[in-house]
């Protein structure tokens, strides 16, 4: 597959932007440093495009059913302008991927999926859509701001009439912004610090961005990349795709108990119940070094004696904290809070310990 | 980008100086440093130990990365840059100073005739 171009790379590239192929598409990873970037979302305000992501339509009398079987929330519990958090599970006791649900109106919703996931959800959900939901891929034209940070309402503000500190958490609403009507405003983001992310046409993006620094300038707004972004994620625990759920691993293990409902039937929902009652094998825990060192993806997790309990799933050194941090599947009985584990890096075992996640506390 | 004209270059990235009669400072060249992003770990526990030219002698981690370091040419590693352990940073923001990562003994003077002067560096990476 091409590598795709999002509409802003080139922009991107002339205000410093590193690119590099990311699912699929070109995507800055920095502009200047990965600190720097993340400790101003954290601080201030920063935005990054996140534009490669897919959104899908779906439209239809039986929307909402298609939605409850192949989603593991519970999507009749939203109203208009609500945003749930769910998956798609497989047949096999993995997922296909994870989304934002956005309740439209009763028989319109939109699904924001991953970036490297848009064909195969298509394909996936498409397939079974057995309820005349009208599909529609809005990806190729949509660009998505995620403006993140403590300052982000006030920046945000300055171009919008609604009063965006009345808006709640993982709520949305379309209105005028920037001069251009039709614009969504999502109270949802990947940093826990905060803010917004804003879907719009392609055709204003550049224009919508350029408002945007204007309306954050006085709080020295960055533009951040995906390296930030990832950092800022891990701290607070969320889950990467392709990380730490992917085709083959549980939800259920991965610690999305919480977005799975078995009030109502899904696709393989028979099957994640059976292994909720039987027991988790495995969890996905949170880990902080003790002794230096950075955890990262797939190293081994040990015990004291040097035998594998558990594998890590996503790990960095935490810019917040000064210290690696990680997220990692390990043995149920290695899962509780304090317990010490070691990580093996370079085939030395360097001592961690299981710990509470957020690994930061949310700034709002 | 800036590399001095009194270094000699490796493919690998890194930049040696001599200091004086056989002892020599090692680093890694600012393109290694602004490709690499941040760094946030060193890891060198190869003081004292003699190895060959392109011989792994520690490891460098950025905040997405982790990357091997390899020795420029055969010879004795002396001495760590300890300042590295609390600022890695000093690799970004100081690559030829203050970034040094290890003073070692080169066995054999003549093999920094095999490494690039910085023109050479400049026209492999394409600046």
């Amino acid at each position: 597959m091409d590598t795709k171009k999002i509409t802003l790379s080139d922009f991107h590239e002339s205000i410093g932007g590193k690119m590099v192929p990311f699912a699929g598409f070109y995507m800055p990873v920095r502009y200047s440093s990965d600190n720097e970037e993340h400790k101003c979302v954290r601080e201030s305000v920063g935005v990054f495009d996140v534009s490669h992501m897919g959104e899908f339509s779906l439209k239809g009398e039986k929307a909402l059913d298609l939605i409850q079987k192949v989603c593991s929330n519970d999507a009749s519990v939203l109203f208009d302008g609500k945003i749930q958090y769910a998956y798609l599970p497989n047949f096999d006791g993995g997922v296909v991927d994870d989304l934002l649900v956005y309740r439209v109106n009763a028989t319109e919703y939109i699904l924001v999926v991953n970036a490297g996931n848009i064909e195969k959800d298509w394909n996936w959900i498409s397939s079974h859509n057995t309820f005349e939901v009208e599909m529609k891929n809005l990806s190729d034209e949509t660009s998505l701001f995620a403006v993140q940070g403590p300052k982000a309402t006030e920046t945000l503000q300055k171009l919008t009439s609604v009063d965006l500190s009345a808006m709640d958490y993982y709520t949305f609403l379309k209105t005028e912004f920037a001069g251009h009507p039709n614009v969504t405003i999502s109270a949802t983001g990947y940093t826990g610090a905060g803010g917004f992310e804003i879907y719009l046409p392609n055709e204003i993006a550049e224009e919508v961005w350029k408002k945007i620094f204007e309306a954050g300038a006085e709080f020295d707004i960055k533009p951040i990349g995906l390296g930030a972004r990832d950092t800022l994620r891990l701290e607070m625990g969320y889950c990467l795709y392709g990380n730490d759920i992917t085709d083959t691993t549980s939800p259920l293990e991965a610690g999305l108990g919480w977005v799975t409902k078995f009030t109502k039937e899904f696709i393989n929902s028979e099957s994640l119940l059976a292994q909720k009652q039987a027991g988790l094998k495995r969890k996905l825990v949170g880990i902080e070094m003790i002794d230096r060192g950075i955890p990262r993806s797939h190293y081994e997790i040990c015990d004291e004696d040097g035998n594998t309990i558990g594998e890590i799933s996503s790990g960095t050194q935490s810019p917040t904290l000064g210290k690696g941090i990680a997220m990692g599947f390990v043995k149920t009985e290695f899962a509780k809070t304090g317990t010490e584990v070691f990580i093996k890096i370079r085939e030395k075992l360097i001592k961690a310990q299981v710990c509470k996640m957020p690994f930061v506390e949310p700034g709002v | 980008m800036n590399f001095p004209a009194d270094l000699r270059y490796t493919e690998e990235h890194e930049w040696i100086k001599i200091e004086s009669d056989n002892t020599a400072l090692v680093g890694v060249t600012d393109f290694a440093q602004s490709e690499l992003g941040d760094i946030v770990f060193i890891e060198i526990e190869t003081e004292g130990e003699e190895l060959g030219a392109n011989d792994i002698f520690g490891t460098i981690e950025a905040v997405k990365t982790v990357s091997d370091l390899f020795l420029p040419v055969a010879g004795k590693v002396l001495e760590v840059n300890s300042a590295l352990a609390d600022e890695p940073e000093l690799v970004n923001n100081d690559p030829y100073e203050g970034g040094w990562l290890i003073r070692m003994e080169i066995a054999d003077l003549s093999s920094l005739d095999g490494l690039m002067d910085a023109e050479a560096y400049k026209s492999l990476i394409g600046h």
